[in-house]
């Protein structure tokens, strides 16, 4: 057997370990993981723990927010060593769970109706009516086979004796099972084949469970749609929202691409409104219609709780649902679960003294050094407090406050948690010792309650504390519980999204999103070129001002500030660090509809970027490097993608920001009339990625002539304006097709004037010639209008569903 | 006293700097059935028409009549015309009923059956929205508390402090003013009033309620609130069951009052609350009118 001691790890007197019995030795489902990891080196550990950051990094597995204006995002942390459990051990916390999800639907269903609970004095009004997610608007409401609560998660902590306990209840909107599914999905590549030899039972069934409960309480409809509904990036499990939405292959939507009519809630899409019959909900309940419930909510959809009222739409979980968010019930569940079920309650709570009751005040009172005051409401101002930590003086405070307002408050024991190892960073990687609580899921089914067997544990910074929580810095660990080795093979559950979404789900928001992905994607490339090219001419003085005065009118470079500082500094509005960091706000909003490759190559590429600007790169090779990258988001846009009217926006941004970013760069030098010299020509190519094709095409020094016919005429290269046109030309027929739109006047317009003046035009010397130049440079310029004011246009046809400007009026 | 018979009419309109190209609105217009007072008639006028129109009965049992208009529109006016009789209450006794220590306690938990009357209570003890619960109110109230008082008594005491110390100034702040701005500037409407009212009361540990309506003018000089919407206070009181208190005019509630509505505070039961797609800036006109009739045939 191995010996644990390589890892220097031991056990606690005081704690529950996971891995160790107390005489010391690996506890019996923990031997083979063990073993495994024994006959590597230490090297092969480091490989582990840094594959398991890199994953995370690149598949932009974040907590908190990730686009702010800083581009400020903390990474999850995994420790790619899983909590085991023994399945003999999970059989009972499921039915523990099952059960606990079971009653706390049922107390809902009491609280949205008869009350029956409150009268007959088994639970206090308090609690109900003072919480401030105990809706009223919402009292009376009858969800679709009186489901309020469709995914429910526990937090759990396993006492000294091996027990576990439920620490507190998750009825809103449970965060974490996205993040449990990422986290199998990088454990098992971290550490391949261990998942199967372990026999570890797969999560995916609890996903596809998730998204048949929810269809089929869509009944009636043919094809039920349904949809995840998010705050928005700024919300810290945004990363879980669009992963879950992809998953699931739900349209991943925000309050106004909804809308209600008639007591019915739509999708707003390119063809039009259609029909949503579920709602997967990420948006706290009192959020979510600021026209019953918080009128300051720019986040809900107006109505949304009439088409609850009618029956209309499913929520997920039901509006109201948050109220049982309090430690205040959980003493209180036991006589609940005699009252609605006539059974006794499996799992216990942490012991718990809601204040609320005079005896329960006492008690807290006189046994503050072994307890913590919390607040009873999700609202109150009010850190928990350990009683032990306090000084008399605060104490008195305490007390005082206590007895003013007992009910909005209770005193819970202090649990010491278990522990388990997990590998410390450090010089030395080794196993330490981190404390532990686990969330566990459950999903409702017509049959009752269906759990995930497995989960998410989160551990503690270090390992003597007993809280735990992602926003003091802890970290995460797969669960894996053990199921039987002699069973079928287990298939791992797959990141890749399970479904496309048909072009009539597509939320025109999310449209827009694309739209703007492909407009930033072509224009870093554009800028990235144009930087290149001239940034390789600084010490050429016959071109230098000329080409360094198109980048400031681009504004991709500062007035006065240094060329290579210019390139990293993202307070330069129109420079491209900027831009990419727009690239990267796009792609986050429409990150439900990228592959999981497209987007660790945006993300790759940012942080490659930004790398760069940190150390003493050379600008040159970063460029090239970038370039690279962003030319491999076209690869993205081509091959990787459906090609749905999601798609063609995409492309269309594509083409007309390129269009825009020629014509006018061409309009700018001919403007003048004054035929451009060799070295400009050279530039020109260059800045057009023409360079090459040129050589090989030609093997005489560049000529005016031909290089317009290049950069211009070209039908069959994707760099010139033409080509460009007739793609673009193309995409808004299909448009016009699948959502009725017409061709737009101007750009054709401006187009065939272009073709009108040709190149032959600008043959010729003097006066004439330049006069020719002159006229080219006009039709260019106009091009390069019509191009940015097509994208207007689109945004009035396409996206005019698209309306945030909603306010709540009362009188 | 006999029966008084009131015709009223309470006109809303909007006009807004933009179209709008659809609303949601919820009308609270009906006027409740209760006690002493039947509705007679009751007519709503919506312009422009809705192009959907429903009603239903909110959690407290007021009558919301949901309006959703999908034509752009730069107007809304609504028009809620009513007759109601309110018949002479009993007279009230302010010192009977139970103490107010009495009924504190036993409005806190207990696990025993509560009868309706109590339960009911229960719904208004709590904190709400635009009703926080805090020490400042409790201190308020304090000095209208002495231990044997009745809740009536109690309630009179605390309405005529009230009245007595608070500048009623319209205009002075809106609904987004907090409670405790009010308390410490001493200056608010009636919506303040009742809702300072009923947070020293909850404070202290009673059940009160929102009540809005209307206000009859009575002779020349007019009452504060009387031509707008008013709004006033109705607290738990066992045995007597839900008395009327007005901390706006200091007035007992009888026969002039006309309750519409009654919620935990305003947002429970404000007449016209409605989210709206576009239309700019807007302005508000709001009317009330309130004629004593006679009784129709």
């Amino acid at each position: 057997m191995a010996d644990p001691t390589p890892f220097l790890y031991a056990g606690s007197a005081q704690r529950y370990d996971e891995l160790l019995e107390r005489d010391g030795s690996i506890r019996p489902h923990w031997r083979a993981l063990i073993e495994h990891l024994s006959v590597g080196d230490s090297d092969s550990v480091r490989r582990c723990v840094d594959m398991t950051r890199r994953l995370i990094i690149e598949n932009g597995v974040t907590y908190n927010v990730y686009a702010d204006a800083q581009g400020r995002d903390r990474p999850w942390q995994l420790d790619p060593l899983p909590l085991l459990i023994d399945q003999r051990e999970w059989r009972e916390l499921e039915a523990g769970i099952r059960q606990r999800a079971q009653l706390l639907n049922a107390l809902l269903v009491d609280l949205y109706g008869a009350q029956r609970l409150i009268r007959q004095g088994l639970v206090p009004a308090e609690l109900a009516f003072g919480h401030p997610n105990f809706l009223w608007p919402a009292h009376g409401t009858r969800p679709h086979g009186d489901t309020w609560l469709h995914l429910y998660a526990a937090d759990l902590a396993r006492a000294p004796d091996g027990r576990w306990w439920v620490l507190s209840d998750r009825t809103q909107t449970p965060s974490g099972p996205g993040y449990a599914l990422e986290n199998r999905a990088i454990v098992a590549r971290v550490l391949p084949g261990l998942v199967n030899d372990l026999s570890a039972l797969p999560l995916s069934g609890f996903f596809d469970t998730l998204r048949a409960s929810l269809t089929q309480c869509a009944d009636g409809s043919q094809a039920p749609l349904v949809v995840v509904l998010t705050p928005g990036p700024f919300n810290e499990t945004y990363f879980e929202h669009a992963y879950l939405a992809r998953h699931l292959g739900m349209p991943l939507v925000l309050g106004h691409d909804l809308t209600v009519r008639d007591d019915r809630v739509f999708l707003k899409t390119l063809p039009g409104l259609r029909r949503v019959h579920a709602i997967l909900r990420r948006l706290d309940d009192d959020f979510c219609d600021p026209l019953e419930l918080r009128a300051d909510s720019a986040l809900g959809v107006p109505g949304l709780l009439g088409a609850v009222r009618a029956g209309a739409v499913v929520l997920a979980n039901a509006l109201g649902s948050g109220v049982l968010e309090s430690a205040g019930w959980l003493g209180f569940l036991p006589g609940a679960a005699q009252a609605l079920l006539g059974e006794s309650l499996r799992l216990p709570s942490v012991a718990t003294w809601w204040c609320g009751e005079k005896p329960a005040l006492e008690y807290a009172i006189a046994h503050l050094d072994r307890l913590v005051v919390k607040p009873a409401f999700p609202n109150q101002s009010f850190e928990p407090r350990f009683g032990r930590d306090l000084g008399e003086a605060e104490i008195a405070v305490l007390i005082r406050r206590l007895r003013g307002r007992p009910y909005a408050y209770v005193a819970q024991e202090r649990v010491s948690l278990s522990q388990a190892p997990a590998w410390r960073a450090g010089a030395n990687l080794r196993l330490a010792a981190r404390t532990l609580t686990m969330r566990v899921f459950a999903v409702a089914t017509p049959h009752g309650y269906e759990v995930m067997p497995g989960g998410l544990a989160r551990i503690a910074a270090d390992g003597k504390v007993d809280i735990v929580s992602s926003q003091r810095g802890g970290g995460s660990k797969d669960v894996w519980v053990l199921g039987d080795p002699a069973g079928p093979p287990l298939h791992i559950a797959a990141a890749a999204p399970e479904r496309h979404l048909p072009h009539d789900e597509l939320p025109s928001q999310l449209v827009e999103n694309l739209f703007w992905l492909g407009r930033y994607s072509e224009r870093c490339e554009d800028k990235a070129r144009l930087l290149r090219a001239t940034l390789a001419v600084r010490t050429n003085a016959a071109i230098w001002p000329g080409a360094r005065e198109q980048c400031l009118r681009r504004g991709v470079l500062g007035a006065n500030a240094d060329p290579v500082a210019s390139l990293y500094d993202d307070v330069l509005e129109y420079g491209l660090a900027a831009d990419l960091g727009r690239l990267g706000w796009c792609a986050t909003q429409s990150r439900s509809r990228l592959s999981a490759e497209h987007w660790r190559s945006i993300s790759v590429m940012q942080r490659q970027f930004q790398r760069a600007g940190a150390g003493p790169a050379d600008p040159l090779e970063t460029l090239d490097r970038l370039l690279v990258s962003l030319t491999a988001l076209s690869g993205f846009a081509l091959d990787d993608m459906t090609q749905d009217d999601g798609w063609r926006l995409l492309m269309l941004g594509r083409r007309l920001e390129r269009i825009q970013f020629l014509a006018g760069l061409l309009a700018e030098r001919l403007a003048g009339g004054a035929p451009p010299s060799q070295s400009e020509l050279e530039w020109l190519l260059d800045v057009g990625c023409l360079g090459i094709t040129y050589r090989t095409r030609y093997v005489s020094a560049p000529e005016l002539a031909t290089v317009l016919q290049l950069l211009i005429f070209e039908c069959a290269s994707p760099r010139a304006l033409s080509f460009q046109w007739q793609a673009a030309r193309a995409t808004l027929a299909d448009l016009a097709k699948s959502v009725g739109a017409s061709t737009e006047a101007p750009l054709e317009q401006s187009m065939a004037r272009l073709d009108e003046i040709g190149i032959a035009a600008i043959q010729g010397a003097g006066e004439a010639g330049a006069q020719r130049l002159r006229q080219l440079g006009q039709a260019l310029a106009d091009v390069a209008t019509a191009a940015a004011n097509q994208s207007d246009r689109l945004a009035l046809r396409h996206f005019s569903l698209i309306d945030v400007d909603f306010h709540t009026l009362t009188s | 006293m006999s029966a008084v018979h009131y015709a009223v009419r309470h006109e809303t309109l909007y006009r807004y700097q933009r179209d709008v190209a659809h609303a949601h609105q919820q009308l609270r217009l009906t006027p409740r059935e209760h006690q002493h007072q039947h509705t007679l008639m009751h007519h709503l006028q919506i312009d422009p028409q809705p192009a959907v129109m429903s009603e239903y009965p909110d959690a407290f049992g007021n009558t919301v009549t949901r309006v959703e208009l999908d034509r752009p529109h730069q107007r809304l006016l609504v028009v809620a015309d009513m007759q109601l009789r309110v018949d002479a209450p009993q007279a009230v006794d302010l010192d009977a009923g139970d103490s107010w220590v009495q009924v504190r306690d036993q409005l806190g938990y207990v696990a025993r059956l509560r009868d309706e009357p109590w339960l009911e209570a229960l719904r208004f003890r709590s904190e709400s929205p635009y009703v926080r619960i805090k020490r400042a109110f409790a201190d308020y109230a304090a000095e209208c508390l002495s231990p044997a008082a009745s809740v009536a008594s109690v309630s009179a005491r605390l309405m005529a402090k009230i009245q007595r110390e608070f500048i009623y100034a319209p205009g002075s702040t809106d609904i987004a003013t907090p409670l405790l701005q009010v308390l410490a500037r001493r200056t608010g409407v009636c919506q303040d009033f009742a809702h300072l009212m009923i947070a020293c009361l909850r404070s202290v540990g009673l059940s009160a309620r929102y009540v809005s309506g209307y206000l009859r003018t009575q002779g020349a000089e007019p009452q504060r609130g009387a031509d707008a919407s008013h709004a006033w206070v109705a607290v738990f009181a066992p045995p007597l069951g839900w008395l009327g208190f007005d901390p706006t005019n200091n007035l007992c509630v009888q026969q002039q009052h006309l309750g519409i509505a009654w919620g935990r505070d305003f947002g429970d039961v404000s007449p016209l609350r409605g989210v709206i797609l576009g239309g700019g800036a807007h302005q508000l006109n709001v009317h009330v009118s309130v004629r004593q009739i006679d009784a129709p045939n």
